[in-house]
């Protein structure tokens, strides 16, 4: 029986995926640049890179690393450090007499420094740390986040770091809106092109997962001792798992440090390293589109849809109790331990948007004959 | 020499016996059930805060003490039956997750009921006093803190080799199912063992709120972060390697933040090199030299992989 | 019959003439404080200001209309990450102006939401140099941090006689440091010696950073440190039986350090915007304000000692409505453009802007702490030519 794998969902998929690109530039140029939703598709795609590049490493090899907030440290830096305008480095570094470097490079080659930072440090951390047990590996790469804060806030590496002070006025995603010569926007661009530049992060992603290197790193995370058994080199694949996903998670850091035009080292703590798993979770361990779904859903709820959880209501006369600052977050949370204790498989389990195109063209055919 | 090193071996011995009685519930649990209960810090925390409503409402001392101790208690057997027990069966990384969920949940919880405000600890007579040791004051509760770890200490070794309980304790942790297979009630176990944990953490929150008073929902995850690593540090599964791990994560914690001083006045440094930055990341290099060094800790039993 | 129709027509149609009488349009002024974290007690006595100063003046008369002003809260959670969501919210609601915010990390993490909006942002007591440099749109109504560290470093050299003074601030907040920085310059530059130190973020055990202080003889501890830590310094340094002063910036002004040293011997001293007692009336006015208010007097750590963040909330709020009453208009860009020109005299003093957007100030008030009586009292208004 010839069973032809249908390239008709893989398409489907493209179609969706291509749309949503000619959605988001559409409504860019359409509604009023201040409105909320552009802040969630922003961050929104920047947090669905970096948890797929946590799914890579969790999901897909097994390695549970809570290291994920350092390696975006290292990111945001790098890219700031290196974008910085000359003519500004005096006014940021001002403690520091303008700072060691005195160079800039182009926004893409700066992203690329960042990950291949990023990734620098991780092959360091992985030399001790990757043969250890899951639980003690989840420490050590906490602890190690924690170390490279330290090590960024240090005032002795102020020339180059700034030390305890913010890094700004480095090319934001704003920068990339085309001005018209009558320095109004012409063209917004601020919201495609981090998705663009997600998108073409999480693809380089899903082929790596999809050949055979991907292969052997699910053979990981199912029984490890068979995939030695198997011929597949442990300490190689999970040092190279290691590497691409911190890689990805200092492009991710760049993107981050673009969203918010500042970055300071005491922002990224281990709360970002939980926020980032939770979404993993509610997608799905195993399972890229539902990462980058639950990023969009996470960023939502938590920046938009529900910040009227935190004001106080008036219906008439009465104030409905309970509604006040902080209101959000604790309902944030109960969802969260909702789906944790009964959606454990998360929005998509493990499968991916083609498998549930597949699926149910697969029907149609049947009902069909 | 001995007068420049003193009050940081004091302010040391006094946190260290603090995170002592938290990395206790740390290691108990992680050796019944192989989780990192990662919502431990945080019942510490609601510990100092569920002191800090009472006694504003007006009970006497002697009465919010042992209630604030039968709360925090109930805290952490609710914490286990809804979060941890449904998910027994499911793998290790959902369990993590769960914990760390409910840390989330109750850190936002304490963030909502505070309004974000700083609250104070009431203040406690006699172990608030301020006493003399030497040419260094501190509080009272400095002494009585490694008095009183050690006393629980031995309380808690005992329980372990010689009543019943203790006994079913130790089969779970050499051996989850076939305790199981032998008729040990399993449920009864943990829920003993997380009783025994919060009640530590809430004797811990006591001491240490009253040496350093103020209470907001972030203050339990250093102590519970530190607590765990000392625990890692002494040899998960064994009590006695908890409790040393975290002396000797406290003391090295504060000589860092002195460390300046000391070779200053030694005359090795001329000028401060600001070292004290690297305090808390210290302890987390300390983790990681051990984990690599010997893996199962100070103390830890040998484990061998069956294939 | 067709008379009646036509009558009953006329008069529904005269029902929302009278509606809109009641109904005025609004304006909106963003507050942008933190409400939570390290620096939230500061926040939300800031916001009490501006509340206050809503409750007193509600309206606003511009280019013959009348509007109503309408504050809107967004909480910057004291922490540079949730900054941009907040900053964001209040340019996605069309505020025409911002006030705040209490701490300087939060105030910059923000500033480039409100540019890219075109909306002017007002810093009430945001210190560091770093808010106003170099942009044009955010203002600046309290003195800066090379001033306050001058003041600072004046009084400990001076009046302390201090040679020797151990600097302490949290590592990654850019006010801490930078305060630190400018106090070391000064400080030195007198003649004196600095030697500088950090915690990292979330320590609650400052012992060890004491016994420094003492082992390096130190004559003063400079910790201008958020409310969070300052409470617990004294506290312990209490424990410690420390016999030097501890002195700090305007962050320590506030009646949770207050309560913190009362009964103890720790003598505190800060540098702030205000003393109580120099505008009687708004004293009065805003203690009765807090008094009806049992929510505000909450917030404003359950008593109803002034807190000098509260009166330049107030005072930004006074030069908000100036500076929309200047520009006509209701629009952000508009009220950018009016504000440099703005002047008004407020309880804190007269306040103009410079080139840079700062207001000039010459004066700082010192004061500290009795430790009897639980109550702040005046040492010295420090001026500078």
């Amino acid at each position: 029986m010839n069973q032809k794998k249908s390239k008709k969902p893989m398409i489907i998929t493209l179609v969706l995926v291509a749309a949503i690109y000619i959605g988001v530039f559409i409504a860019e140029q359409t509604m009023p640049a201040t409105s909320m939703l552009f802040t969630v598709l922003k961050k929104g795609a920047t947090y669905a890179l970096v948890a797929v590049s946590m799914n890579l490493l969790n999901g897909f090899t097994g390695i549970f690393s809570l290291g994920q907030a350092g390696f975006m440290l290292v990111g945001a830096y790098v890219y700031g450090i290196f974008t910085i305008p000359v003519a500004q480095r005096a006014a940021v570094y001002q403690y520091f007499d303008g700072g060691v470097i005195q160079f800039t490079v182009p926004v893409i080659i700066a992203m690329i420094f960042a990950g291949l930072a990023a990734a620098f440090f991780a092959f360091l951390i992985g030399l001790p740390v990757l043969r250890l047990k899951s639980d003690y590996l989840a420490i050590a790469t906490l602890g190690f986040a924690e170390i490279i804060r330290a090590i960024f806030q240090w005032n002795g590496l102020g020339p180059v770091t700034n030390g305890s002070n913010m890094l700004r006025s480095f090319p934001s995603f704003n920068d990339f809106n085309i001005v018209g010569a009558d320095g109004k926007v012409a063209v917004y661009l601020s919201t495609l092109i981090p998705f663009i530049m997600s998108g073409v992060c999480i693809l380089l992603i899903v082929l790596l997962i999809n050949s055979s290197y991907g292969r052997a790193l699910k053979a990981i995370r199912d029984d490890e001792v068979a995939a030695e058994a198997m011929g597949i080199n442990l300490a190689h694949h999970k040092r190279l798992a290691f590497c691409v996903s911190s890689f990805f998670a200092g492009v991710g850091g760049a993107m981050l440090a673009m969203y918010q035009t500042t970055v300071q080292a005491k922002s990224f703590t281990s709360a970002m390293t939980y926020e980032i798993l939770l979404i993993v979770v509610i997608g799905g361990i195993g399972s890229v589109t539902g990462s980058v779904l639950s990023s969009f859903l996470f960023v939502a709820c938590s920046e938009w849809w529900l910040r009227f959880l935190d004001e106080q209501q008036m219906i008439g006369d009465f104030q409905v109790p309970l509604l006040r600052n902080g209101f959000r977050l604790v309902v944030f949370s109960v969802i969260i331990m909702i789906v944790v204790l009964f959606f454990r498989r998360g929005i998509m389990g493990d499968k991916e948007l083609p498998d549930l195109l597949s699926r149910r063209s697969k029907s149609k055919g049947r009902a069909v004959k | 020499m001995w007068d420049t090193i003193f009050p940081y071996l004091l302010s040391g011995v006094s946190v260290g016996g603090q995170y002592a009685l938290i990395a206790i519930g740390y290691t108990m649990v992680y050796g019944i059930l192989r989780l990192i209960n990662f919502a431990h810090g945080d019942v510490f925390m609601v510990a100092g805060i569920i002191m800090v409503y009472i006694a504003a409402s007006g009970l006497p001392l002697w009465l919010c003490i042992p209630l604030v101790l039968l709360i925090t208690v109930a805290v952490g057997f609710l914490i286990e039956r809804v979060a941890y027990k449904p998910l027994r069966s499911a793998p290790r990384m959902s369990v993590m997750i769960s914990a760390i969920g409910v840390s989330y949940t109750l850190q936002n919880l304490v963030l909502y009921i505070t309004g974000g405000l700083n609250k104070q600890y009431p203040k406690i007579p006699w172990i608030s006093e301020t006493v003399a040791i030497g040419a260094a004051k501190t509080k009272m509760v400095t002494i009585v803190t490694p008095f009183l770890v050690i006393a629980l200490v031995v309380a808690l070794v005992l329980l372990i080799n010689k009543t019943k309980i203790g006994m079913a304790m130790r089969a779970v942790s050499k051996d989850f199912e076939t305790s199981q297979l032998m008729g040990i009630k399993i449920n009864n176990v943990i829920s003993t063992t997380f009783i025994i944990g919060s009640f530590l953490a809430g004797v811990g929150s006591i001491l240490f709120f009253t040496n350093y008073p103020t209470v907001i929902q972030t203050s339990g995850a250093m102590p519970g972060l530190k607590a765990f690593v000392a625990a890692v540090f002494g040899g998960i599964g064994s009590i006695p390697g908890a409790v040393i791990g975290a002396f000797i994560i406290g003391i090295m914690e504060n000589i860092i933040k002195g460390l300046d001083v000391i070779l200053f006045k030694l005359g090795v440094i001329e000028a401060p090199l600001g070292l004290a930055t690297f305090s808390d990341a210290f302890s987390f290099a300390l983790l990681i030299i051990i984990l690599v060094v010997k893996p199962t800790g100070l103390f830890g039993e040998k484990v061998t992989d069956k294939v | 019959m067709k008379k009646l129709i036509a009558l009953l027509l006329a008069a529904i149609m005269l029902v929302p003439v009278f509606a809109m009488a009641d109904d005025l349009p609004v304006l909106k002024i963003g507050v942008y404080e933190p409400a939570s974290g390290d620096s939230g007690a500061g926040g939300k006595q800031e916001t009490l200001g501006v509340q206050y100063a809503n409750a007193k003046m509600p309206t606003v008369e511009i280019g013959g209309t009348t509007y109503k002003v309408e504050l809107v809260m967004a909480d910057n959670g004291s922490s540079t990450d949730k900054a941009p969501s907040a900053a964001q919210k209040l340019v996605s609601e069309n505020v025409s102006v911002v006030l705040g915010s209490y701490g300087s990390g939060v105030s910059i993490a923000g500033s480039d939401y409100f540019k890219d909006a075109g909306i002017p942002a007002i810093g009430l007591t945001c210190t560091n140099p770093q808010v106003t440099a170099g942009n044009s749109h955010y203002f600046r109504v309290c003195f800066l941090d090379p001033f306050q560290g001058t003041v600072l470093a004046n009084y400990a050299y001076k009046e302390l006689g201090a040679t020797t003074v151990y600097c302490l601030g949290e590592l990654g907040n850019d006010y801490d440091q930078g305060l630190i920085t400018y106090f070391k310059q000064a400080f030195e530059a007198l003649g004196g010696t600095a030697i500088v130190d950090s915690f990292p973020n979330n320590t609650a055990d400052f012992t060890s950073y004491l016994s420094n202080a003492q082992g390096y003889n130190a004559d003063v501890f400079f910790c201008p440190v958020s409310l969070a830590y300052s409470t617990q310094i004294i506290q312990q340094a209490s424990a410690q039986g420390m016999e030097i002063a501890i002195l700090g910036g305007d962050t320590l002004d506030s009646n949770v350090v207050v309560d913190a040293a009362k009964g103890t011997t720790v003598k505190v001293i800060c540098t702030t915007f205000y003393q109580e007692g120099a505008n009687a009336e708004f004293d009065e006015g805003f203690k009765a304000w807090l008094n009806e208010n049992p929510d505000m007097m909450t917030n404003n750590g359950g008593n109803d000692m002034i807190s000098a963040v509260s009166v330049m909330g107030y005072d930004g709020y006074v030069t908000a409505l100036a500076a929309l009453q200047a520009a006509g208009s209701i629009k952000g860009a508009d009220v950018m453009a009016a504000l440099p020109a703005v002047e008004v005299d407020s309880v804190s003093g007269h306040i103009k802007f410079d080139g840079n957007g700062d207001a000039i100030r010459t004066s700082a008030f010192v004061k500290t702490v009795n430790n009897e009586t639980g109550a702040w009292e005046f040492v010295a208004e420090q001026k500078v030519d």
